[in-house]
């Protein structure tokens, strides 16, 4: 039981952590600006499909490592990630059937919406940052959505005993 | 929130997320307040510091592979090119040495006799920057030694040409960095000619720093060498910073339009020194 179990975690655990290394991999300069939000996508992606095992919570912790590992406010990801996982949680079953152009749409607005926390408490704790370090991630992280969902779309389904 | 609709039959219904959403929003709150006020949660940080630690090594091993591809492919005559360009340098190097010797003599002799506090040299040691990135709202960088090392928040780091930022978060094993070039740096700096004091404050470009409370009147010209000052407390005295670029008087506003090109290559540094300056028990004995 717990075998299975576990080889049902691993998919996610080790997309999370893959998403995790792409977050703080280096970049150019100019490209720094338009890094997607990689672990809020994969995020997403999991609440939509397992909303019973990979919700706020996960989303919580997730958001914490990923402020330690950026130095910023203690809080601030965790806050973003976790409202926006909150959000996919409770239509997750309305996201599923949608198709890939309105879903997208959807991760627009939940990207803009995550960004936009991140903006805000910047505002509220004095962190001033030029204005595409907030743009560039929302649409490159929509661009990448429907490439990004099928990957992962086959990391679920050909997991061991993960559907 | 989803108690509210009251159809426990919907296989959809995820029992209690709002509460646990409030919950969660409201401790992200008090982390970040207690995070912002007083860093009360410097322990929480490094402990999660540590788990995150291997993912940086990971992201980080395939860039110092290829550097080490690339040392150990190189030709026998670029080796040779290179050796002989480090004697000729060597030799400058010591030349310079040789006088610096003599004229540091000469300092210590001037100072006893002015009863000033003799200059300790400062403590360096080099440490090499993690190809990973960190903070996108600012300029930083992750260097691979930490708290385990003696490093310490606001330590000053500099590399061969000059200053490159400060520390501003320390892990175990690694610390984080901010650059001089960041909007949110300040960096007290004189000029090297005459003395003249201002501050050197961040663009958020990674090749320029600008100058904003120079008066019209100052006395500064392009090519001005600006080095620290030391009187911010954070950086000793005396290392090279930036050279002015360009001087732009504009008549009608009190101060001068100045900016100013950082000596080190600030996105091109691969290692880097830390500075452990003077203790501070000897800033005491002076103040008396």
């Amino acid at each position: 039981m717990s075998r299975e179990r576990a080889s049902r975690r691993l998919p996610v655990i080790v997309t999370l952590l893959v998403g995790l290394m792409l977050t703080i991999m280096p970049l150019p300069e100019s490209a720094e600006a338009f890094r997607p939000d990689w672990l809020a996508l994969v995020a997403i992606f999991w609440a939509m499909q397992l909303p019973r095992t990979w919700s706020v919570g996960t989303a919580w912790i997730i958001g914490v490592v990923l402020d330690v590992s950026h130095g910023t406010l203690l809080g601030q990801h965790a806050l973003a990630l976790c409202v926006i996982v909150f959000i996919t949680v409770r239509f997750h079953l309305l996201m599923r059937v949608f198709p890939l152009l309105q879903l997208s749409a959807t991760v627009f607005a939940l990207l803009a919406l995550y960004q936009f926390l991140l903006f805000w408490i910047n505002g509220v704790a004095g962190v001033n940052a030029p204005a595409a370090t907030y743009w560039g991630p929302v649409i490159t992280g929509t661009l990448i959505w429907p490439f990004l969902y099928m990957f992962l779309s086959g990391v679920r389904y050909r997991a061991p005993a993960g559907g | 929130m989803v108690a509210s609709r009251g159809n426990s039959s919907n296989p959809a219904r995820i029992p209690a997320l709002g509460i646990r959403v409030l919950a969660l929003v409201f401790l992200s709150i008090l982390l970040m307040y207690l995070d912002h006020r007083e860093n009360h949660l410097n322990a929480v940080r490094k402990t999660i510091d540590v788990a995150v630690y291997p993912v940086r090594l990971v992201v980080d091993a395939p860039f110092r592979f290829w550097n080490w591809l690339g040392e150990a492919t190189t030709s026998r005559s670029d080796l040779q090119r290179e050796v002989s360009r480090l004697q000729t340098e060597r030799l400058n190097m010591n030349l310079r040495l040789q006088r610096l010797t003599a004229l540091e003599a000469e300092n210590a002799r001037l100072r006893s006799l002015l009863d000033a506090r003799g200059k300790v040299r400062d403590e360096v040691r080099v440490a090499e920057i993690m190809s990973v990135d960190a903070n996108p709202y600012e300029h930083n960088l992750v260097i691979n030694i930490g708290s385990r090392d003696g490093v310490y928040d606001g330590q000053a780091i500099v590399d061969a040409d000059g200053v490159v930022g400060q520390v501003i978060k320390t892990g175990l094993w690694t610390a984080q960095a901010v650059l001089i070039s960041d909007t949110d740096h300040a960096l007290p700096v004189e000029v090297n000619r005459n003395g003249l004091r201002t501050i050197a404050v961040g663009t958020g470009e990674i090749d320029r720093l600008d100058l904003p409370f120079l008066p019209n009147n100052a006395d500064i010209e392009v090519g001005d060498l600006l080095v620290t000052s030391g009187l911010g407390g954070a950086f000793p005295e005396g290392y090279p910073v930036a050279v002015v670029e360009s001087v732009t008087l504009i008549p009608q506003e009190p101060f001068a339009d100045v900016t100013a090109t950082p000596s080190s290559a600030l996105d091109q540094v691969r290692e880097v020194m830390l500075i452990w300056s003077a203790p501070p028990v000897t800033d005491e004995a002076t103040d008396e």
